[in-house]
């Protein structure tokens, strides 16, 4: 066994680890580097300190942008588990129980497939289709039809009070089915004893669910919580492609890495755009201990 | 408090499971299934508006792709008069979809299979053999994970420019499966710890080499776990728009479908060719739906499986 060992071991992990050095390590390492200069790519770059940072602190996008990763981080676990837990309990459970075997509702395979499918779609993609969606004369998709029936259109990405909203849709839209899926998979793993011993004993679908099938869900539902903080920290890609020109109307919907994106390939302000990297890596760290902490509860066991 | 409450029960006034406040006898043991029919009711109206909510918009895209200018603007809930399949064509090559397309395939095969190769040997040798600082290498591999790839967006710009990979392939690639291997030896790594070592030693001691046993003994082995991440990789790295929008942005021939796609949708506007951008949605979202229709079960399990603790 010992014999050949290491050049093995060596040659099976030299590529991967020189690949994964020069392309992530070395870039990280040297984000905290640049944000401490004033580089702007021609000249070699002049160390400033937090010179950065300071200038973050009364940057109005900067703290815009930060807004919305809030407004993000807390409407879009919420809503998103919201749904998604009600469909997935009414797929696994919502139906009649038959001879002990909880059974969702009739069609349940026929929901799951579809609402799973924007989930296999880019963001990219799904912004452009939206796009086409939300236009604001006849030829939209919502406006068409409020048109039609002779309503005002309504300026789903123009107005600055609805454009988050109107993203935040979008992302829920495409979240939803995946979350269903996920859901599902934890509830086929609670006994159906649990719910008929609390049929048994009167109770509704309604304390079913809070009852049973929540507790029992809530380690999965931590880990929805994370993705989807996670999917609140980028959206890089919805807010480039579906707001009014990256991040508007007036800054309306931007978000760090549109942030960081503009200051950096269209500014070349490449210290400062690196100190907002750092920034979002903070508060990326802060929210994943946050949630650690707060959600740490004692989980059922069955 | 109901006023049959007040009779003195009758055996058939007392359901067995509830105190239903219906009339004795009749309505008692009818209460909960009338309760669940309601919710039943109740819930698939709400399935089949969700239902309704993700399919529309899609459908309403490949509709629209037939049609021309007037017809989008003037009717966008009518079937298309006639079937203008010109549409398709002048998305392919005026708008270059063709091109994006075959990049993005081009791409992400060498990608994903760059990943899987890399990552497979990476997770395999962290996983069974003993040696100083494995640990310290899996921790390092494993903390990609939990860090946002625009915080080293700037500096990664710059190492590809500097190694003259800026605006090719080549450097997206070797991005894309650097990017890929936290996740993918995270999860590989855990599947092959729990592969048995007694078919290893086995082979072993027939003789057969360690990479040998790796390629053709462990390999197979690992099939559902390699599947898995695959499909997960395959999805994400298709999915990708920031980092060939950094890395490509100089070299129009070589975008990815992502990119070309919102690019087309910024032109339409200038072009004023709707129909054309609704056609090169449709040749974007309808492989997909294909794909998915085919493979469903395992791009559920597979994206889903980043999930599993």
């Amino acid at each position: 066994m010992r014999h050949g060992k290491y050049p093995f071991v060596i040659g099976f992990l030299f590529a991967p680890v020189t690949l994964y050095v020069v392309f992530v390590i070395a870039p990280y390492a040297q984000a905290f580097q640049i944000s401490m200069t004033n580089w702007r790519g021609l000249s070699a770059p002049q160390w400033v300190g937090f010179d950065n940072y300071r200038r973050l602190l009364d940057d109005g996008s900067f703290w815009k942008a930060v807004q919305h990763h809030g407004v993000l981080l807390l409407a879009l676990p919420l809503i998103t588990i919201a749904i998604a837990l009600f469909f997935s309990f009414l797929l696994n459970v919502g139906g009649k129980s038959s001879g002990g075997q909880r059974q969702g509702v009739w069609g349940a395979k026929f929901y799951r497939v579809v609402f799973f499918f924007p989930q296999v779609l880019a963001v990219a993609i799904i912004a452009v289709l939206f796009q086409m969606v939300y236009r604001p004369n006849e030829s939209g998709l919502i406006n068409g039809v409020l048109m039609k029936l002779g309503f005002d259109p309504v300026l789903f990405l123009i107005r600055p009070n609805l454009a988050l909203w109107s993203i935040i849709a979008v992302l829920v839209w495409q979240a939803v089915g995946f979350y269903v899926v996920l859901f599902s998979a934890g509830m086929a793993s609670i006994p159906g004893e649990i719910y008929e011993a609390a049929e048994m004993d009167g109770a509704t679908k309604v304390t079913l669910f809070f009852r049973v099938t929540l507790p029992l869900l809530w380690d999965t539902l931590q880990v929805a919580w994370v993705y989807l903080g996670i999917a609140a920290f980028d959206a890089f890609a919805i807010v480039a492609v579906l707001s009014v020109d990256g991040g508007g109307p007036d800054g309306a919907t931007t978000v760090l890495a549109m942030e960081i994106y503009r200051n950096a390939f269209v500014y070349s302000k490449y210290g400062y755009a690196s100190a907002m990297g750092v920034a979002l890596f903070f508060l990326t760290l802060t929210f994943a201990a946050l949630t650690l902490r707060l959600t740490k509860r004692e989980s059922v066991e069955y | 408090m109901n006023p049959q409450s007040t009779l003195p029960p009758t055996p058939a006034a007392l359901p067995p499971k509830t105190g239903d406040p219906g009339a004795p006898g009749k309505q008692g043991p009818k209460g909960p299934r009338s309760e669940a029919r309601l919710f039943a009711g109740l819930g698939h109206i709400a399935l089949a508006v969700w239902a309704v909510i993700v399919i529309v918009p899609i459908l309403w895209t490949f509709l629209a792709a037939f049609k021309n200018t007037t017809e989008i603007f003037s009717s966008p809930w009518t079937l298309p008069a006639e079937l203008r399949w010109e549409n398709f064509g002048r998305a392919w090559t005026t708008a270059r979809v063709g091109r994006y397309f075959i990049n993005s395939v081009i791409v992400v095969g060498c990608s994903t299979f760059g990943t899987m190769l890399l990552g497979s040997m990476a997770a395999y040798v962290l996983a069974r053999y003993k040696f100083w600082g494995n640990r310290a290498i899996y921790y390092l591999f494993v903390s990609g994970l939990a860090f946002p790839v625009f915080l080293a967006l700037v500096p990664l710009f710059f190492v590809v420019k500097n190694l003259g990979l800026l605006d090719t392939h080549t450097g997206v690639v070797l991005v894309y499966i650097a990017y890929s291997l936290p996740f993918t030896i995270f999860f590989l790594a855990a599947f092959f710890k729990t592969l048995p070592s007694s078919v290893a030693e086995a082979g072993l001691i027939d003789g057969c080499g360690h990479t040998r046993l790796f390629f053709q003994v462990m390999m197979p082995m690992a099939k559902p776990g390699l599947i898995s991440v695959a499909i997960f990789n395959i999805i994400g790295q298709w999915a990708q728009y920031q980092l060939p929008l950094v890395l490509l942005s100089n070299a129009k021939d070589k975008w990815v479908l992502t990119q070309g796609i919102a690019d087309i949708s910024v032109n339409a506007g200038y072009e004023a060719d709707w129909s054309g951008l609704f056609a090169a949605l449709t040749i974007a979202i309808l492989p997909m739906i294909i794909v998915y229709a085919i493979f469903q079960r395992q791009i559920q399990a597979g994206l889903t499986s980043g999930a599993v603790k």
